[in-house]
């Protein structure tokens, strides 16, 4: 399986850590709501089909990603740093390569 | 002259001729044979002994799908089982033995197995050893008794135990094109998308390319066809954008287009080139990837049929006309399909008789009434073949009339005398690697095969007889087509390189079985017979998964690759089913065996990297007994000759409450932590607050998971306004630092913060005791260490021996006791000067042990205590949760059962009879050593206590902190060891801190 990490490159999945569901949804910090934070805590999606997943590029460059796995064919959909403000950094570093 | 070898042909190298032994006998074969060629040559025509039954077997193939003639390979001290003599290259000196006969190949003892054939029948294993219900061999045991005698008389090779010394290693290699296989279709696809200018890899298990065309003894573009692949492997060699690989076995298909191959780079030299690699083991990522596998022709079952003499049409073919072998001299043949009696032709033509033509088919082409009548064979359409004859060696077989609607015998059974039964059940796509890719084959009633399905999500495509075209002018069309689509070009036409081919028809009779009395095999190897699988249908197996575990039908080492579909043929037929609804099962890499040396390649040995902290060789020099935590290394104690473990820690121990003592804490996980919302992140990620840590000051904090529970714990330092150093436990330092670039990258984006692992760029000794301070007054220049310098958790800059050097006031020990930090190239040189320093006053070094007795004795937690079960209260840490703000694991940590009073809590426990604790033992009420239970809890540390005098020990026990003062016990009937024990608070020793704050 590969990755494509939008800063190295496409890379074998050996330098990647999974970092568990991308759907979660942290309640504010002060949130008491505990039904929320179980959920965030606890409750994951297990589809057969397109999951959004966390996975750490911790072989490389460290990055957080948000990847798009088809979970039964391993097909990887889309791949974007989870911090939004990155893409655009890796994007401006696409657009000034020759 | 070998026996028979013919007078010429092959691709054979005649003059030279290359000694080998087998089974300890010498034999001679030329340069180009294979085991199975050179001693099918001498005469031999028993290699093995089958699985179960021990009957005798020879060559039912010539390549890798070989069940039979399995041998093992010496090589020095280092032995091989379970190679096909058909994958052998002889080089001199090759010395193979036999496998599973004993005492020898042809007097085997085990052979009145075949005796009691009924007992061994499907399933024997399962429902013999399951074992009488009572007694001293119920159950399981039953069958541990037995199994010593079992595995002696089935089974395969023998592995060895002498360490395998050949190397072995891995490449990654990348794409456009992978063409898988070099028959005509594999050739005319590479050569097409390397014309395109595509990077293409060509893999070929075999040794030479060329596929079927080594042995078809066809013509194409007017040469043999041998000569022309030949001609086209030469013209791929020199172009800088193909590789070829032979002896390359491709066997896994995995996601992403990614392949494993095994090349085996030495095993048929005499002497590997210097440095040269056993095998190499190829990870290939390829853009797209051609199929040009090939087909695997299948036997037919009928009694007998595994007698050596008897094999497949094509391998007789091949031995004729590619390695200059006749199998036989008086050859019969026995088929349902019209592709045999091309090789009867070629036998004929070689030089032996053939005897008689048998075909299931009442009616004959009159193209193939034409080649039958050129090899001079009597013809015997309608009729079926019910019975070979002869011990060891073939030397006739029984025919009968037959009829295939009704799959009925009739008439007088006739004996024809023979020496060799070639047989054809028609060809299967070898389509394993497109079903590793994820697609299921589709069943096609007309070639009565599985073809490979459509690829789904997989780049590929398939070419040649893969795909169910067994021609070869089919498989150069299909070739170049899917060359050039895998190179992304579009096919236009052009004239192919044309093929003259015996004429016929590719599809076969839709016959498997011929049912007579006798044993009729379908899995040779796994000596798997009809009967057998009739059996496990009437016991009750239906679906093909479960007829395969329970007959083990096709789970030898050579997979099924000649068994599986007329197992499911005669399956299908029990069940009264079509084919394609038994339905076939998935098959998985690898697709042959692989060597476990070529997927560990370089990694063998040891493989935890070593981590040593700069002072490493220091303490190594000075008397430390090393002890691994995790992957570092670090001092357990600095003993003295003649002192038990005890003794040095006790001395170190008490050494540093009386003096001082120093230890090398550089492996603690240090963590920069930086920026404009440093102390904010901070002060989410802790319990406690750091924001309002000044400069200059360090702070004790702990973390919680999300869920509430404890995570980990240390100090983090002030060192600017934006700068802060955060210490992490050594064990969790990974943990910790994921943990803070998660929360950076996705949970809170917009805090500018940056986190840098430092761990390795610092070195660090913390120096304790009443003495500590002098010590570094006596060595620390650029600062004072005064208590109105250097407060508790106060943090000075100076210089130790020239060197700069961070100095906190912050204690482990519960001594006043400073860490000191330099740069790590510094290390060893500042301890040195510290030690120095501390010689006047008594510094003593400690290890691990001494460091682990002081911190029981202050009650600290550690690893053993955050245990990923207990929570800051059970730990009695509850003063550091804050209440002004949420931090991570706040809103969950005062859920119901994190809160419960049965909890287990941190206590002390003394040992009552001065007798050492445990880790690991349980605190009960009362003790019950015949019966022990009613578990309060267990002890996560223990030690002896020089500073109370006593075996002391942290435990985790229920209700914990209201059991302090009362008496329990401690119960280990592990380690025997019970007694009286009291719970105490954990803070043993100096419980005001008054020591450390001095
Ligand atoms: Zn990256």
């Amino acid at each position: 399986m590969l990755i494509t990490c939008p800063y190295c490159g496409p890379r074998d999945v050996i330098e990647f850590t999974y970092q568990g569901d991308g759907n979660r949804q942290r309640p504010q910090p002060a949130s008491q709501n505990l039904d929320a934070w179980n959920a965030y805590v606890y409750d994951r999606l297990n589809p057969a089909g397109d999951h959004n997943e966390i996975w750490q590029h911790s072989g490389g460059c460290r990055a957080h990603l948000r990847v798009v796995r088809n979970t039964l064919t391993h097909e990887i959909s889309s791949t974007a740093f989870a911090r939004g403000d990155h893409n655009s950094v890796a994007r401006h570093r696409a657009e000034d390569k020759p | 002259m070998s026996p028979r070898r013919t007078e010429a042909g092959g691709r054979i190298d005649r003059l030279r001729t290359i000694r080998f032994t087998f089974d300890g006998a010498p034999y001679t074969g030329h340069a180009g044979d294979t085991l199975a060629s050179a001693l099918l040559a001498n005469g031999v025509t028993l290699f093995g002994r089958s699985f179960k039954y021990h009957r005798p077997r020879g060559l039912l193939t010539a390549s890798v799908e070989e069940p039979n003639a399995l041998v093992t390979v010496l090589r020095g001290e280092v032995r091989e089982p379970n190679i096909p003599a058909t994958m052998v290259e002889i080089y001199d000196g090759l010395a193979a033995i036999s496998q599973n006969r004993f005492p020898s190949l042809a007097w085997d003892i085990s052979a009145v197995n075949q005796l009691g054939g009924k007992l061994l029948s499907a399933g024997f294993y399962y429902k013999t050893f399951m074992g009488p219900v009572i007694g001293p061999l119920k159950g399981t045991r039953f069958w541990m008794f037995c199994e010593h005698f079992i595995r002696r008389a089935a089974g395969l090779g023998k592995a060895g135990t002498a360490p395998d010394t050949a190397r072995y290693e891995r490449m990654n290699a990348f794409c456009d094109v992978l063409v898988v296989g070099s028959g005509p279709a594999g050739l005319m696809a590479a050569r097409a998308a390397a014309d395109q200018g595509a990077r293409v890899i060509l893999a070929e298990l075999e040794p030479h390319f060329g596929g079927s065309a080594n042995w078809s003894g066809e013509t194409i573009d007017g040469m043999p066809a041998a000569d022309w692949a030949a001609r086209a492997a030469g013209q791929l060699e020199g172009r800088d954008n193909v590789r070829l690989l032979p002896r390359t076995t491709v066997w896994g298909y995995y996601d992403g287009n990614t392949l494993a191959a095994l090349e085996r780079v030495t095993d048929h030299k005499e002497t590997p080139g210097k440095g040269e690699s056993r095998h190499r083991y190829w990870t290939i990522r390829a853009k797209s990837v051609v199929l040009a596998t090939g087909s695997l022709e299948r036997p037919l079952v009928f009694p007998g049929n595994d007698r050596p003499g008897v094999m497949l049409a094509h391998a007789a073919e091949r031995y004729a006309i590619e390695y200059g072998v006749l199998p036989g001299d008086r050859i019969g043949l026995f088929t349902n399909n019209d592709s045999a009696y091309r090789a009867a032709l070629a036998l004929k033509k070689a030089g032996a008789v053939v005897v008689a033509i048998i075909d299931v088919r009442p009616e004959l082409s009159s193209e193939m009434r034409k080649l039958a009548g050129e090899t001079e064979a009597e013809i015997l359409s309608g009729h079926a073949v019910i019975a070979t004859e002869g011990g060891k060696a073939l030397s006739g077989f029984k025919v009968q009339r037959f009829d295939m609607v009704n799959g009925a015998l009739s008439g007088d059974a006739r004996s024809i005398h023979a020496d060799c039964l070639l047989m054809s059940g028609g060809w299967s796509p070898t389509i394993h690697l497109a079903s590793q890719a994820g697609a299921k084959a589709e069943w096609n009633e007309a070639l009565q095969a599985f073809l490979p399905p459509k690829p789904t999500t997989q780049q590929w495509i398939g070419a040649g007889a893969f795909t169910g075209s067994f021609s070869t002018a089919e498989a150069i069309a299909e070739g170049r087509a899917a060359g050039l689509s895998a190179a992304g070009a579009t096919a236009t036409p052009a004239a192919l390189p044309a093929v003259e081919a015996a004429p016929g028809d590719p599809d076969p009779a839709p016959v498997f079985e011929i049912k007579a009395e006798g044993k009729s095999f379908v899995d040779f190897q796994h000596d798997v017979t009809a009967d057998d699988v009739r059996l496990a249908h009437r016991e009750g197996f239906v679906s093909v998964e479960h007829l395969k575990r329970y007959t083990t039908l096709g789970m030898a080492t050579d997979q099924g690759k000649s068994s599986n579909i007329p197992g499911l043929a005669i399956m299908a037929e029990a069940l009264g089913k079509p084919i394609p609804q038994v339905g076939t099962t998935r098959f998985r890499p690898p697709f042959s065996a692989v060597s476990i040396g070529s997927l560990a390649a370089e990694r063998f040995g040891d493989l935890k990297p070593e981590r040593l902290t700069p002072m490493h060789d220091w303490h190594v020099a000075n008397g430390a007994t090393m002890y691994s935590a995790g992957l570092w290394y670090r001092p357990m104690i600095y003993g003295h000759p003649g002192e038990t473990i005890e003794q040095a820690y006790v001395r170190e121990a008490r050494g540093t409450r009386e003096s001082a003592g120093i230890v090398d804490v550089s492996t603690l996980g240090k963590i920069a932590v930086q920026g404009p919302d440093a102390a904010e992140f901070l002060d989410r990620l802790y319990t406690n607050m750091f924001s309002t840590l000044a400069v200059g000051k360090a702070r004790y904090g702990l973390m919680l998971r999300e869920d509430g529970l404890a995570f980990d714990d240390g100090t983090t330092w002030r060192l600017g306004q934006q700068d802060f150093l955060m210490t992490t436990t050594t064990a969790n330092a990974g943990k910790v630092m994921q943990h803070l670039e998660y929360f950076l990258d996705v949970i809170w984006p917009a805090l500018k913060v940056h986190v840098t692992s430092v761990t390795d760029q610092w070195a660090g000794a913390a120096i304790g005791g009443p003495k500590a301070r002098q010590i570094l007054a006596a060595c620390v220049s650029g600062t004072a260490v005064d208590n109105a310098a250097l407060p508790f958790m106060g943090i000075v800059h100076g210089e130790i021996a020239g060197v700069p050097v961070m100095i906190c006031r912050l204690s482990f020990s519960g001594e006043m006791a400073f860490e000191v930090y330099s740069g790590a190239g510094y290390g060893t040189h500042v301890w040195e000067a510290l030690i120095e320093a501390g010689k006047p006053f008594g510094l003593v070094t400690y290890g691990l042990e001494a460091l682990g007795t002081m911190r029981i004795e202050k009650g600290h937690v550690t690893g053993a205590e955050i245990d990923g079960r207990t929570t800051a209260r059970d730990l009695h840490l509850d003063w550091m949760l804050s209440k002004k703000k949420p931090f991570i694991g706040s809103a969950m940590m005062d859920r119901e059962g994190l809160i419960a009073p049965d909890r287990l809590e941190l206590v002390g426990i003394v040992s009552l009879d001065n007798q050492p604790l445990n880790g690991g033992a349980h605190i009960v009420e009362e003790l019950d050593e015949a019966n022990p239970h009613g578990s309060l809890g267990h002890i996560t540390a223990c030690c002896y206590s020089p500073a109370l005098g006593k075996y002391i020990a942290l435990a985790l026990v229920k209700g914990g902190k209201a059991r302090r003062g009362t008496r329990a016990y401690v119960s280990d009937p592990l380690r025997n060891r019970f007694g009286p024990v009291e719970i105490v608070s954990n803070h043993f020793f100096d419980p005001d801190g008054s020591r450390m704050h001095g």
